[in-house]
């Protein structure tokens, strides 16, 4: 059963990707979107196997490097982590791949995107299926490599293509720490399989080793390197420039990889290794900080932007901070939970802008929008779930999650975790403002497109909203439904041996004021928005005024993009020009084959002259050579 | 009276030759000339030939002598038969316009 999870995306990628000509777009997309179904429908079986009866197997596919000491098989390893994650992968991709054929159905290259898509759920599959760190790192750049492709998928546009570089780009930063992290651990530990690495660790703590002159701990190198990796897929500070460019690409595309899946296998990264993790306080600190910082970044430039779907992006990116902080202050359980809802609420938020822009036709602007709630209510409807969900209003599925990590923080009882509760609470508040901004200046207010009628918005069809119904239903109850198994008290006996806890979570009660004071902010959020964006424009055009400089730092977020042109961009474009100008064409060209092919063409230029044509110049050369061998013959 | 010997038949054949020679050198016209000029340096070959057929009694010489005046009689023809089939082709038998071997 597992083999057939993973290997039928697979199957649908080839078959559409190399016989999708022959089959004709219609089966095409149904096929690979069934294919796709039926992984999805097996995933739920084994994750009912791992819910009931503690299912868990480890099947080998065959063996992939096996040189020396350094065996490495490739593997479906199922447990109760590769459980969920198997969950939210197909489920969420089948669920998008339905809603391509409705959104992709103008686009003439459908085989071609469909393949892609279904590429990128198998090696989304071995990524999570990996038993191996090197199988994990296949799976890493399989679904980079997707994400390059799908980003890149309208590749007329050359912002699409900029934007598909720059993703490939900055995520080989990030897999440079990975790599390193990889080879880190096969030298000390001499094998990269999970288990050996894993029970192999306590028993390494105290290893020091120097790496590029410094004295570093073996444990905690060896975190932050991998840590390094995830925060280039998860689109962390610093590393996260790709993640809003890349909404370039299809929607249907931003919601599988750039919200549900593809950015979350950094968290997931992490999660896998807290058996490693556990033992470096440090890295742990690093992570949450990291995740700290990211969240509240993110959740600040999302309050200015005016591009419906880099808001959603921004948000995302959000989102996977506080993963991470979930992840740093120890409470992986919460991190995957968090995870999973935000899987259901974030592609709905994406699913749901795809149909707004598919209604406007293609516009994204927030400020060509508004007052449309009437004329596409499920739209509307599907949005204001999503949002719900995403600011954690209560009872929907965000609001479980998110609270627990706040919660989970607070509970923590040291500094780092109540600056994670409070950069928490505050990042909700913000969540809040800008969804709800999003949804004012979407659906309410005046109408302000100007090159399409207001009578002419029209829902999207069924097979775009059926879809995301289906999310939606995923976005209410996922949270409330999960919580207990995920992250109630018995939590530890569901997530097994997959998650490692050395200090078992603190389950007291939070205080009251804590509980309450995240919904009270976010629903007390709502009305404000709508007073500031909506009823009252001129106190914000106002704040804007006066805060000319925060605005505009927020607008260009916080010129990180404008930060790395100057610090890296530029002077490689630099070096690059040099080199190419000076050393190659200059030197090397110019010298080596152009210097030699021209000295030729001047020689053969001057040996045409020679043969004139004319008779009497031969004549006289055949005189004069003759003259010469006689004078030489009868001189000697 | 200068008595004439083999050294003046040498030098007049030689005088010859050069004037072959320069003839097709300076010659800028036509083919024809070339011709001509050709024949001369045959001339003052068979000149040599029959000088020292005299000055070493030998009549060999003068019999090569007979032969080399036919075959330049035959090749003549050729070449002049060459130059008119040409003149009908391209119009010219101006030397200067002759330069289809140009590389």
């Amino acid at each position: 059963m597992e083999y057939i999870i993973v290997l039928l995306p697979l199957i649908a990628s080839i078959i559409s990707g190399f016989f999708g000509k022959k089959i004709g777009d219609k089966y095409c997309l149904l096929l690979s979107s069934t294919l796709v179904g039926i992984s999805a429908i097996l995933s739920l079986i084994i994750f009912y196997k791992v819910l009931t009866e503690d299912y868990s197997s480890n099947r080998l596919f065959f063996n992939w490097i096996s040189s020396g000491d350094f065996i490495v098989n490739w593997s479906i390893y199922v447990d109760t982590l590769t459980s969920v994650m198997l969950v939210v992968v197909t489920l969420i991709s089948t669920i998008i791949h339905f809603y391509s054929i409705g959104y992709m159905s103008h686009d003439p290259n459908k085989p071609r995107f469909i393949s892609y898509l279904s590429l990128f759920t198998f090696a989304m599959l071995t990524l999570v299926t990996a038993d191996n760190f090197l199988q994990l790192f296949f799976g890493w750049e399989g679904v980079g490599l997707c994400s390059y492709l799908l980003i890149g998928f309208w590749y007329k546009k050359p912002s699409a293509n900029a934007a598909a570089i720059k993703a490939f780009l900055v995520n080989r930063v990030g897999d440079f720490g990975f790599a390193i992290g990889i080879f880190l651990i096969f030298y000390f530990y001499g094998t990269l399989n999970y288990q050996e690495v894993f029970q192999q660790t306590p028993s390494i703590i105290q290893k020091e080793i120097i790496f590029l002159g410094i004295e570093f701990n073996l444990i905690t190198l060896v975190c932050l390197l991998l840590f390094i990796g995830a925060m280039g897929k998860s689109a962390q500070i610093f590393l996260h420039t790709w993640l809003p460019d890349a909404m370039e690409g299809p929607t249907p595309v931003s919601a599988l990889i750039h919200a549900a899946t593809m950015v979350t296998a950094g968290v997931f990264l992490v999660i896998r290794c807290s058996p490693i993790f556990e033992y470096s306080q440090v890295a742990l600190n690093v992570v949450a900080t990291v995740g700290m910082i990211t969240a509240f970044f993110a959740a600040t430039v999302a309050l200015v932007q005016n591009d419906i779907k880099k808001i959603v992006a921004y948000s995302t990116c959000s989102q996977l901070g506080y993963m991470f902080l979930a992840a740093g202050i120890g409470a992986y359980n919460v991190a995957i939970f968090h995870l999973f809802t935000h899987a259901f609420f974030k592609a709905l938020l994406f699913l749901g802008s795809g149909c707004v822009i598919h209604s406007f036709n293609e516009e994204q602007d927030i400020r060509s929008m508004g007052g449309v709630w009437k004329k596409i209510p499920y739209t509307y409807a599907l949005m204001i779930i999503g949002t719900l969900a995403l600011t954690g209003f209560p009872l929907l599925s965000g609001y479980y999650s998110k609270d627990a990590i706040i919660e989970f923080a607070y509970l923590k009882g040291n500094t780092i975790g109540y600056y994670a509760a409070f950069i928490g609470i505050f990042t909700a508040l913000l969540t809040s403002i800008y969804s709800w901004r999003l949804i004012f200046k979407t659906f309410h207010g005046r109408y302000k497109n100007k090159e399409k009628s207001l009578s002419s918005i029209q829902e999207s069809p069924l097979v775009m909203l059926i879809p995301s119904c289906l999310l939606a239903i995923g976005a209410i109850f996922a949270g409330f439904a999960f919580k207990e198994i995920f992250i109630g008290y018995n939590s530890s006996e569901f997530w097994n041996s997959s998650i490692l806890f050395l200090n078992i979570a603190n389950h007291s009660h939070p205080p009251l004021w804590l509980v309450s004071i995240t919904p009270a902010i976010v629903i007390l959020a709502i009305p404000i928005s709508y007073y500031l964006f909506i009823k009252n424009e001129k106190i914000l055009g106002n704040l804007i005024e006066q805060n000319q400089f925060i605005y505009n730092f927020l607008l260009k977020k916080w010129y990180f993009d404008e930060l790395y042109n100057f610090i890296f961009v530029e002077p490689l474009k630099k070096i690059g020009l040099f080199f190419w100008k000076k050393g190659d064409i200059n030197t090397i060209d110019r010298y080596g084959p152009d210097g030699l092919s021209k000295i030729v063409k001047i020689i053969s230029d001057k040996a045409v002259n020679f043969q004139s044509g004319h008779l009497y110049h031969y004549a006289f050369v055949m005189l004069v050579g003759l003259s010469v061998l006689l004078t030489y013959f009868i001189l000697y | 009276m200068i008595e004439i010997g083999l050294g003046h038949y040498l030098t007049l054949s030689a005088i010859i030759f050069c004037i072959g020679i320069v003839g097709i050198f300076l010659n800028r016209r036509n083919v024809i000339i070339i011709l001509m000029s050709i024949e001369l340096i045959l001339l003052s070959v068979n000149v040599n030939l029959v000088s020292f057929s005299i000055f070493l009694q030998d009549l060999t010489g003068q019999i090569f002598t007979m032969f080399i005046l036919t075959v330049a009689a035959a090749e003549a023809a050729v070449g002049l038969a060459i130059i008119v089939i040409y003149y009908k082709n391209k119009g010219t038998i101006n030397i200067e316009h002759i330069s289809s071997l140009k590389g």
